[in-house]
């Protein structure tokens, strides 16, 4: 029997406020342990909560930039259990009327199911079952076999939970769908992506059914998913899995598990039987958060052109293919970069390869992101119009290069300074290469006796000669010109 | 009793202002009679001397000096209830498992007490975590009622009551959540209010029920109890569900006529279960009203039969997740017994909780669980709403409703402590302005044959307390009740 797969994913994002959710501590990453603390977010007795507006704004964002519908009157729920995170045995949450709900997007997403093997793409419109705000817990840092420490700074960290609907059919449209949700958030600036560090985490609902069925199979929720890697691994595993205990005339069982990176596996967190009763009811503590008309006008006005909508339009304007497009539009300040280069010389295809080689790998090797870098997308620019315009060879373009990225100067005043303009000068470059010539008798001689090799080491000399300089389409010709006329 | 005793704050005031009496001086009196009589009654969990001393001091360099702030209440020294946090003084809330809990802050109460002058003496007794209508269920001991010490003062805030009527301080801080400052107050021969949900702050008191709670003052006089409510009164940033609404100055309008108000009398208040003495004692009182020019009117209140059960599913359900805190992780008492997490959740949670507060914590964790919460939980909310159309029907006919604060008289210590649901029908007249979150005073208005207090309640209208204070004030002129000789 064929079957086919049906993956729901549950996002949680930390929003990028200055201070917590309910408090006016600090969010700031890195303090030590338990200073960003005050008696709200430590659950003191007779604390109260008071709502961050900034957090709501940024939710509405991203619920708007979801395509959802926002609750004009949303309300804060108590989801109640016991964990030494939780300093209030309860987080605040949304249950009943969250802040965005029925919300739908439309993206490209890949046919090929081996990631990045993608041959075709085809749009899909994914639903979003609903978007809302909530706090998160604090960490456990275990000592091995010892005590086991609580650090509450993360306790009241503003989250957006983001519930899609079970419309992926496969790991790479979970994949597509998670990278979009990534890039949506990275544009509106209200979360760093950060998957490693547990910034932006994400869990999946996994089931399969017969090709053709309407009706959904037993789930299985996966947990541990800290990379897009571990994502797709975990969901080609579970696929397998249930495939083969169907196979196996077996039952799925409702069951959290986790993905087993070393072991490459899900295995069993908790079955059914022990799951959680959150018993939520509605938050005593706060009132319905009411977001009016006017204020969702004001936040709809500062979403930018979210980035498949970037993505789609790369393709068409600058004539690049999906992929290409995708790699641009990874974040806003990326895909900014390159139309500020490609407004200042109309190259996109070269500016691209700029970009995404020597550009990429300084970044990557001084772990820079590309708002922090010196070379302006201008200087980038003028760099891949120089080398169209002869000024400089490709040589040339990369030492430039490096000057620029280490400088920030513009490449004109670098190549006068540095004196790096070519030597297109006829008369100047016949008395180089007439030099060359005559200090190497035997090798001209060798050469015109059958070693075209050769070629090569005259060009060096004269490169030499020029600290590179030298136009070498110039030279080369001069060079087979001389040799081959006969003394 | 001493001289200070229970003299009007007022009166206190204008002796300290004209220097006739110390800050020291009265604070010490207030002392040396905690000293003299609390071992009987047992009002207070912590006597807070040498700092109360400290600060009288302080006060009285700074009236020498000419220095002083003169605040709403400067030099007054004051008993606060023990479930209200205060910085640096043990806050147990009456139970084992915050036996030696020291908060690091102070309720928004408190430092509104402490801007205006007031002297903290002391922390007073209640039912564990406010849970309980006798100061029975205090983890500590029980406390007395200064009128007959082999009953109970009332609770959950029967401490306060008790050390207002026994002279012990000229006023106190409680909380009522279902009847806490009223039914104690009703029955220590004192005046208690709880205000409007949202015109106190709560940040800083310990949760119970939070859609009920709310901290109100108990005092010896209609005007105490305006005084302190004016000290305390106001929004706070720090609670949401403070309401923003100016504060009305209760004092200046305390002595305004009363004459044409309409006064309603809820039949269902008066039905079977009432104690004949109390309802003798009312009818009496009531008669006064129409003597001071107000009109009386019968209204009805159909939903009252359904106001204990839908409290006792809506309050523990909030308390469940609101004492989920108290895991032994981060402060509080925490089990020696323990192999796991679990099992250190569950022994600390179980030696540290007294019998009634685990009932709730169950009843609540019940009424919240999957496939009971739409039969109890949302019923019961649907009820709170019915009950509090109740009101907002009467208000439209009345001004007021005036009824008991108890269906009977003080009981004996043990007497009620075995039935749960006996103990819980002594809220009955009080627990549905909670469930409406409108404002009632109970003042008292008699005293039984036994020599025993009783109150009488008035209701009024969402943020209408400077008006109830003032027709309490008024029956309270009206009335003068005649108080036998406190026996202690």
């Amino acid at each position: 029997m064929e079957f086919e797969a049906v993956i729901g994913l549950e996002v949680h994002a930390q929003l990028l406020t200055q201070s917590k959710i309910f408090c006016a501590c600090s969010t700031g990453f890195g303090a030590p342990p338990n200073s960003n603390t005050c008696p709200v977010c430590l659950g003191l007795p007779g604390s109260l909560p008071v709502l961050n507006r900034e957090a709501v704004a940024m939710a509405v964002k991203a619920g708007l930039a979801l395509g959802c519908q926002i609750n004009r009157n949303s309300i804060f729920a108590r989801k109640n259990y016991f964990y030494p995170d939780l300093p209030k045995g309860y987080q605040i949450s949304q249950y009943d009327l969250p802040l965005g709900q029925d919300g739908q997007i439309e993206i490209l997403t890949g046919v090929r199911q081996e990631a990045g093997h993608v041959g075709e793409y085809q749009p899909r419109t994914f639903g979003i079952t609903r978007v809302h705000l909530e706090e998160d817990a604090g960490k456990l840092i275990h000592q091995q076999g010892r005590d086991s420490y609580v650090d509450l700074n993360r306790t009241g960290v503003p989250l957006i939970e983001i519930v899609s609907e079970p419309d992926f059919r496969s790991s790479q449209e979970a994949y597509d769908y998670l990278n979009n949700l990534r890039r949506t958030l990275l544009y509106l600036e209200i979360c760093d992506g950060n998957m490693e560090e547990g910034s932006f985490r994400c869990d999946a609902n996994v089931s399969i059914r017969p090709l053709g069925s309407s009706e959904l199979g037993t789930k299985t929720e996966i947990k541990n998913l800290n990379s897009f890697r571990f994502l797709q691994r975990a969901l080609e595993y579970e696929i397998e899995r249930q495939k083969e205990v169907i196979g196996g005339d077996g039952q799925v069982e409702q069951e959290t598990r986790l993905w087993d990176e070393e072991g490459q596996k899900t295995l069993v967190m908790r079955s059914k039987e022990e799951a959680h009763d959150y018993r939520y009811f509605p938050e005593p503590d706060l009132l319905p958060v009411v977001v009016s008309e006017e204020w969702i006008e004001e936040l709809k006005a500062q979403i930018p052109e979210l980035p498949e909508e970037r993505r789609q339009r790369f393709v068409k304007e600058y004539a690049l293919t999906h992929e290409e497009a995708l790699l641009l539009t990874q974040t806003r300040q990326f895909a900014e970069y390159f139309e500020t280069a490609v407004r200042t010389y109309n190259q996109p295809k070269a500016i691209l390869n700029w970009m995404m080689g020597d550009l990429m790998g300084h970044l990557k090797q001084d772990h820079r992101e590309i708002h922090e870098c010196l070379i302006r997308p201008e200087h980038l620019a003028n760099l891949v119009r120089l080398i169209d315009e002869g000024e400089i060879s490709g040589k040339m373009a990369k030492q430039l290069f490096e000057k620029l990225y280490e400088t920030g100067d513009d490449p004109e005043t670098i190549i006068s300074q540095e004196n790096l303009q070519q030597i297109s000068d006829e008369d100047q470059l016949t008395r180089i290469v007439d030099r060359v010539l005559e200090a190497n008798p035997e090798k001209v001689e060798a050469y015109r006796a059958g070693k075209a090799g050769l070629l090569g080491f005259f060009m060096g000399q004269v490169m030499k000669e020029t600290r590179g300089q030298a136009n070498p389409e110039m030279v080369s010709q001069m060079l087979e010109g001389k040799l081959r006329s006969s003394p | 009793m001493t001289e200070f005793g229970q003299m009007p704050i007022k009166q206190l005031r204008e002796l300290i202002q004209r220097r006739d009496a110390s800050v020291t001086e009265i604070t010490q009196s207030f002392l040396s009679r905690i000293r003299q009589c609390d071992d009987k009654i047992k009002a207070f969990l912590t006597v807070e001397e040498e700092p109360a001393l400290a600060q009288a001091a302080r006060l009285d360099r700074q009236l020498a000096s000419g220095e002083s702030k003169n605040g709403l209440l400067s030099g007054i020294p004051l008993a606060i209830k023990d479930n209200i946090v205060t910085q640096g003084v043990r806050t147990t809330c009456a139970s084992r498992i915050l036996e030696n809990y020291i908060p690091p802050y102070d309720a928004t109460v408190v430092s509104r007490l402490k801007e205006s002058g007031a002297i903290l003496l002391g922390k007073t007794n209640c039912d564990e975590f406010a849970m309980g209508s006798s100061t029975e269920n205090s983890a500590f001991f029980a406390t007395r009622n200064p009128w007959d010490l082999e009953r109970v003062p009332g609770g959950s805030s029967g401490g306060s009551a008790a050390a207002v009527a026994a002279g012990e301080a000229p006023g106190a801080l409680g909380s009522d959540t279902g009847g806490s400052i009223r039914q104690p107050a009703a029955f220590c021969g004192t005046v208690g209010l709880k205000p409007t949900y949202g015109r106190v702050s709560r940040y800083g008191l310990v949760a119970f029920a939070s859609s009920l709670d709310q901290i109100g003052p108990v005092g010896n006089s209609v005007s105490d109890v305006a005084l302190l409510l004016q000290a305390i009164a106001g929004s706070d940033p720090q609670d949401s569900t403070s309401a923003a609404r100016p504060v009305e100055d209760y004092l200046s309008e305390i002595d305004q006529e009363v004459k044409g108000l309409k006064i309603g009398v809820p039949k269902e208040w008066f039905g079977s279960g009432l104690d004949g003495q109390i309802e003798q004692s009312l009818q009496a009182a009531i008669k006064k009203l129409e003597g001071l020019g107000c009109s009386l009117l019968e209204v009805s209140m159909p939903q009252t039969e359904y106001a204990i059960s839908t409290y006792y599913i809506i309050a523990p359900a909030e308390a469940s997740s609101n004492l989920a805190r108290y895991d032994g992780v981060r402060y509080g008492h925490r089990s020696a017994d323990q192999k796991d997490l679990d099992s250190m959740f569950k022994s600390t949670r179980s030696e540290g909780f007294g019998e009634e507060v685990k009932r709730r914590i169950m009843i609540g964790t019940y009424v919240l669980s999957a496939g009971y919460y739409d039969a109890y939980f949302i019923k019961a909310s649907k009820v709170r709403t019915l009950l509090r159309n109740d009101y907002l029907e009467a208000f439209k006919k009345v001004d007021f409703l005036v009824g008991p604060t108890t269906p009977s008289l003080p009981f004996k210590i043990g007497e009620k402590k075995k039935d749960p649901l006996e103990m819980y029908l002594m809220d009955v007249y009080t627990v549905t302005a909670n469930l409406a979150g409108i404002p009632g005073l109970s003042l008292p208005c008699g005293f039984s044959q036994e020599g025993l207090p009783i109150g009488l309640q008035i209701q009024a209208p969402y943020f209408q307390e400077a008006r109830l204070l003032n027709l309490a004030h008024a029956l309270e002129q009206e009335l003068n009740v005649k108080r036998p000789k406190l026996p202690i």
